[in-house]
């Protein structure tokens, strides 16, 4: 290459910014709503640890607004999976599912050396395409979730008329169960989420903003 | 326009690409950001309707209507079986503040469109064929009991009651005898086969804070559709007022 010149290259399509970029405020307020609704009764725990401490309610302020929350989820709950039809639909009919999902077994053990990189225990990464296979992975699995958090919320809603669907996941109290645990699923991939973003640094966020990234000298 | 997917320009001239690039992105962005913002704002803030947006509302009651052209007699409740009854509390005791008027008490059904109201007594509901159902009462706060309830059909009781030849309305309106407490009902829900007017919990009889002496089990709604201590009884063609849907929450509140 010349060094007088500079590449940009597009990397994310315009569509996969706004699906990526609508879904982010949705997500928040259906995990908002959601935690107003848990609020009226929350029985979880992990041993002594109770979801949610009352150091955590009180900083939120999220006692008693039931109501609101129900609201809340059942307007936005429209918005959220109609966005999540169109990204999966979008990805599917224009190709990118390709780069998106681990397409061989060889994929989970790719994942585990970019593990090992970004730890800093492995010196070299695995080739990859567009996204490594770690991402492949969480990009994949999130999906598998929203489908798992529409149909465990299918399953609360209604669980007389969709009885058969609440008998799936152990009846009402165990679509219930599968609901939040999902939930924090996305809370925990958001904390990593960002933990990479930060890493991957100023060129990476930016092109999820304007799709291009300035492309490296060593690539 | 469409995007090249690559683009190679002299190194001054890409920083400036860039730079426009930046900037119409961040914009495009902020733009967005702000126009969400605004729309958040304006869904929660407009004129109230019974304690929630009427834009809320609105998409509250059509998830109603959507719920309600889906829901079926052929689908019911599922029923458990005598071991796994658990203990159901009493939650709430709206309409049942005065125990005097168990001594007096009657139910008074209207059946509306000018037909005059009757007045009936325990023993003409119970006259009916009894139904006993163990079935899983959920509360609108997100827990649920498996319960057994005996009671006759809602459906049985407008076949005795409502004079011949009236056709049924749209909804049904009940509420306790001071009218302190007070639920609407889709006429579809009400006259579900497993909608029934109890007189007994767990094979007991309904104890004061529990509805007695007859109350509405209803499990394709949540618990509190179910009232307790039944006064008056109304068919009607308008959408009747519902105690907690002037206080926030859906009308519909189907399961």
């Amino acid at each position: 290459m010349d060094d007088s010149t500079q590449t940009l290259r597009l990397k994310h399509l315009l569509a996969i910014r706004w699906f990526h970029w609508v879904n982010f405020p949705l997500l928040s307020l259906m995990i908002w709503s959601g935690l107003l609704i848990y609020w009226a009764y929350s029985p979880y725990h992990i041993g002594s640890f109770h979801f949610f401490p009352d150091w955590f309610i009180n900083l939120l302020n999220i006692k008693f607004h039931l109501a609101e929350g129900m609201a809340l989820h059942f307007v936005f709950m429209w918005l959220f999976i109609t966005n999540g039809i169109l990204y999966v639909s979008y990805t599917l009919i224009s190709g990118e599912w390709r780069m998106l999902v681990p397409r061989s077994p060889k994929a989970f053990r790719d994942a585990c050396q970019v593990l090992l990189h970004d730890l800093h225990l492995r010196k070299d990464a695995p080739p990859q395409d567009k996204y490594n296979a770690a991402q492949q992975i969480a990009y994949t699995g999130i999906i598998l979730m929203g489908v798992g958090s529409f149909l465990t919320g299918l399953a609360i809603y209604k669980p007389v008329q969709m009885g058969w669907l609440a008998f799936l996941f152990g009846g009402y109290a165990g679509a219930r169960l599968v609901h939040f645990l999902l939930t924090l699923g996305y809370v925990g991939f958001f904390v990593i989420h960002i933990q990479q973003v930060v890493l991957a640094g100023w060129n990476n966020f930016r092109s999820m903003v304007i799709g291009y990234e300035v492309v490296t000298q060593h690539d | 326009m469409t995007n090249p997917r690559t683009i190679t320009l002299p190194e001054q001239e890409a920083r400036q690409k860039l730079k426009r690039l930046t900037r119409r992105g961040f914009l495009a962005g902020g733009i967005a950001a702000a126009a969400g913002i605004g729309g958040y704002k304006w869904l929660t803030s407009g004129g109230e309707i019974g304690g929630r947006t009427w834009q809320e509302r609105a998409v509250l009651n059509a998830n109603g209507h959507i719920s309600e052209a889906y829901l079926s007699d052929s689908r019911l409740a599922r029923t458990y079986q005598p071991g796994q009854i658990g203990f159901l509390k009493a939650n709430g005791g709206y309409g049942l503040d005065d125990d005097d008027e168990l001594k007096t008490w009657k139910l008074t059904f209207d059946p509306g469109a000018g037909v005059s109201p009757l007045t009936l007594q325990i023993g003409d509901v119970q006259s009916l064929p009894t139904h006993k159902m163990i079935t899983n009462f959920c509360c609108i706060e997100g827990w649920n009991v498996i319960t057994q309830w005996t009671g006759v059909r809602f459906a049985d009781f407008l076949g005795k009651y409502l004079p011949s030849g009236h056709a049924l309305p749209g909804y049904v309106y009940m509420a306790t005898p001071d009218e302190e407490y007070y639920v609407g009902l889709d006429m579809k829900s009400a006259i579900h086969p497993q909608t029934l007017l109890a007189w007994e919990i767990n094979n007991q009889p309904l104890t004061s804070e529990h509805g007695a002496p007859l109350r509405l089990v209803i499990p394709v709604k949540y618990g509190i559709k179910n009232i307790k201590r039944i006064g008056t009884i109304r068919l009607t063609d308008k959408r009747p007022a519902d105690y907690w849907a002037e206080n926030g929450y859906d009308w519909f509140s189907g399961l």
